[in-house]
């Protein structure tokens, strides 16, 4: 594990009159640091905690006590309305809009409908998939104040963070850095709104 | 032998920390001087070959498709046998990275991204067919139901409508799953990126990904659900192309074996090509720690598979054939077999049935050199079997006084080799600019086989209370 220990910057005395940070920022090596710390804090009562790794670790998400089932809901109302629009849309061209009577058959030929109704289902599924994801993550957003803390460029690279963010009621700038090196944090930064 | 170990140490050899999985696939879009000759020199060749498709496009536009060998017993020719072929190429990539996703295949990482980007290139040179055969592409938005001033709709009961919906719905999944799976590499692509511009492009594709578990979350769930659409809808769009044929009454293509064997053999040609562009890419990139002699040997026996199932699929019409007791259909194989195109159905047999037999020795699946050249003789093949179902059923049906013969004019062949050379400088553009192998998977990968290994947490015991109540600002 890395020594470069936080070091030390101005003392946080006095912090009363600056304005709040966004986050308290603390890196580990290996996930599973990471995951002990996310448990700890969650114990610890923190609730507005974030970590960031460069993969999906599994467990962190249990360890944070997230869940969020907004995304399967949306792929699903989106294939719904992808059945409905596919079908509906045949009805209508082929027995409303532009009846062609062929030796008797039936308009609303049902078999022969299937395929692009099934199509259309996957079609708007899809789309619903990656808006969804996209829109309750909040992205795009190229700004986001956790992109200034320090060493985040290997957030996506080879390094695991935990931010616990000022929103938190228990948040204390001098408390909760205190906390985080408790965890044995590499390193506890502040994260300051932009 | 050396002891099997588990799945995931087999797909991912070499000294390999997370960061130098970083290097040595990041550095492939960094690093520019890592391209060496050979990529130059393909990329030049298939640049040359797409300058060919350029003019045999003009020319046909400016012409119409009577430049075309096509004719009236054979109307369809190399704009259907193309479509289908190239459409198959595709059906590997969305394979590996869906079906392979879903039953949790780890050796999937290292190939899928490249897969995909196959997937994508080859659905533009499929889609490209069908349209320029319409004569007047410039009007196929005709094939979409739009409210137009006349009140005039597709016929929805047509296999042909079908496929517009089939390949453009999967040509739009398929870009959207490679691109998902790009995010978080587009992202650390950005910030391993030394260059300013590099970072402003990458830190926009990228969208502000900023690797948070919540995202995360999320991220594998959707990514989850579209392997899962990708899956049937990988099926299906090869079930509706066979429909195409299927679902006519012309002797050779009515018959009911042809979804499943249809979509066996896209896998089977899918997989060959893949091989046939991992092979040497990942001698020149030196890639060997990611892309193993198990991944090779895997899709050889992959390949091995469909190729058997497709070869059944051969018996099974001739069985049919003879079996049914139809005079038509009876004709048909025995044209096919004896008939003016006879060499074409012998080279077929042993492109397709006979040559990956070698497949079964070991020894041979994990030799490159020979793995490469199978999988070009089954590309081949493939591409036969979609000559032969096409145009040796069309030339000879029903009626003898309208049986014709089929002869591609050098512009088929022009439009052909050039599609050829769109798609490998298409490859070669992506393998140059975009993260050629899943990083973040193949952390994950490594993450894992760590952990199998008995890899303990680091005990925490780190220089703990430094200086309370001092943060570090900046």
């Amino acid at each position: 594990m890395s020594t470069e220990s936080a070091h030390v910057g101005e003392r946080a005395q006095g912090a009363a009159d600056r304005p709040r940070p966004y986050a308290l920022i603390a890196e580990w090596d290996t996930p599973e640091d990471l995951i002990a710390a996310a448990h700890r804090t969650h114990e610890a009562g923190y609730r507005h905690v974030d970590t960031y790794t460069p993969f999906p670790v599994h467990g962190l998400a249990e360890a944070l006590h997230f869940q969020d089932n907004r995304v399967p809901w949306t792929i699903f109302i989106g294939g719904v309305a992808g059945a409905a629009t596919g079908w509906f849309l045949q009805v209508y061209v082929s027995a409303i809009a532009y009846p062609l009577n062929v030796a008797g058959r039936p308009l609303i030929a049902w078999p022969s409908f299937v395929p692009v109704t099934f199509e259309c289902t996957v079609l708007f599924a899809a789309f619903a998939a990656v808006l969804g994801m996209l829109g309750y993550n909040g992205l795009p957003r190229p700004h986001h104040p956790i992109f200034d803390a320090q060493h985040f460029d290997r957030a996506s690279q080879d390094r695991f963070f935990l931010a616990i963010e000022a929103t938190d009621p228990r948040f204390d700038v001098v408390e909760t850095a205190s906390f985080l090196r408790g965890l044995g944090a590499a390193a506890v930064s502040e994260v300051q709104n932009r | 032998m050396t002891v099997p170990v588990e799945t995931e140490e087999r797909f991912l050899t070499g000294e390999n920390s997370y960061e130098s999985i970083d290097r040595a696939i990041s550095s492939i879009v960094l690093n520019q001087r890592k391209h060496k000759l050979p990529w130059y020199v393909v990329a030049l060749i298939a640049f040359g070959f797409l300058q060919v498709m350029m003019a045999a496009l003009t020319y046909l536009l400016y012409k119409g498709v009577g430049i075309w060998g096509i004719n009236i017993p054979v109307a369809w020719g190399f704009a259907i046998i193309n479509f289908v072929w190239w459409i198959g190429i595709g059906h590997a990539g969305t394979l590996i990275s869906a079906i392979l996703l879903l039953l949790r295949q780890q050796w999937r990482n290292s190939i899928n991204r490249f897969a995909e980007a196959m997937t994508l290139f080859a659905v533009m040179c499929a889609g490209m067919f069908p349209l320029l055969h319409t004569g007047r592409p410039w009007v196929a938005y005709w094939l979409l139901p739009y409210p137009n001033i006349l009140g005039l709709w597709p016929q929805f009961r047509s296999p042909l409508v079908w496929d517009v919906f089939a390949v453009s719905t999967y040509i739009t999944v398929s870009a959207i799953f490679w691109f998902v799976g790009l995010i978080p590499d587009l992202a650390t692509v950005r910030d391993r990126a030394a260059n300013r511009w590099v970072r402003i492009v990458f830190g926009i594709l990228a969208m502000g990904w900023r690797n948070s578990t919540k995202h995360w979350s999320r991220y594998q769930t959707a990514y989850l659900v579209l392997a899962g659409l990708s899956t049937p809808l990988v099926l299906s769009v090869h079930t509706i192309v066979s429909f195409d044929f299927a679902v006519s009454i012309v002797p050779g293509w009515h018959s009911t074996i042809f979804p499943p064997y249809f979509v066996a053999g896209a896998v089977y040609q899918g997989f060959a090509m893949v091989l046939t562009l991992v092979i040497p890419i990942r001698a020149w990139y030196k890639l060997r720690d990611f892309i193993t002699l198990n991944h090779i040997d895997w899709m050889a026996k992959i390949m091995l598979t469909t190729g058997l199932i497709v070869f059944y699929g051969y018996m099974n019409e001739l069985f049919f054939a003879w079996y049914s007791g139809n005079t038509y259909e009876r004709y048909m194989m025995s044209n096919r077999i004896t008939g003016p195109y006879w060499p074409l159905y012998a080279a077929l047999i042993l492109c397709n049935g006979i040559t990956p037999q070698l497949l079964w020795a070991p020894r041979l699946r994990r030799n490159v050199v020979v793995v490469f050249i199978i999988a070009l003789i089954v590309s081949i093949g493939m591409w036969l079997e979609r000559f032969v179902i096409i145009a040796v059923s069309l030339h000879r049906d029903y009626l003898p006084s309208s049986w014709g013969y089929y002869t591609p004019s050098v512009w088929d062949w022009a439009t052909f080799l050039g599609t050829l050379g769109f798609f490998t400088f298409m490859m070669f553009m992506f393998v140059r600019f975009v993260p050629m192998i899943n990083i973040f998977e193949v952390k994950e990968l490594l993450h894992k086989a760590q952990h199998r290994n008995g890899h303990q947490p680091v005990p925490a015991e780190t220089p703990a209370a430094g200086d309370p109540g001092a943060t570090h600002e900046h």
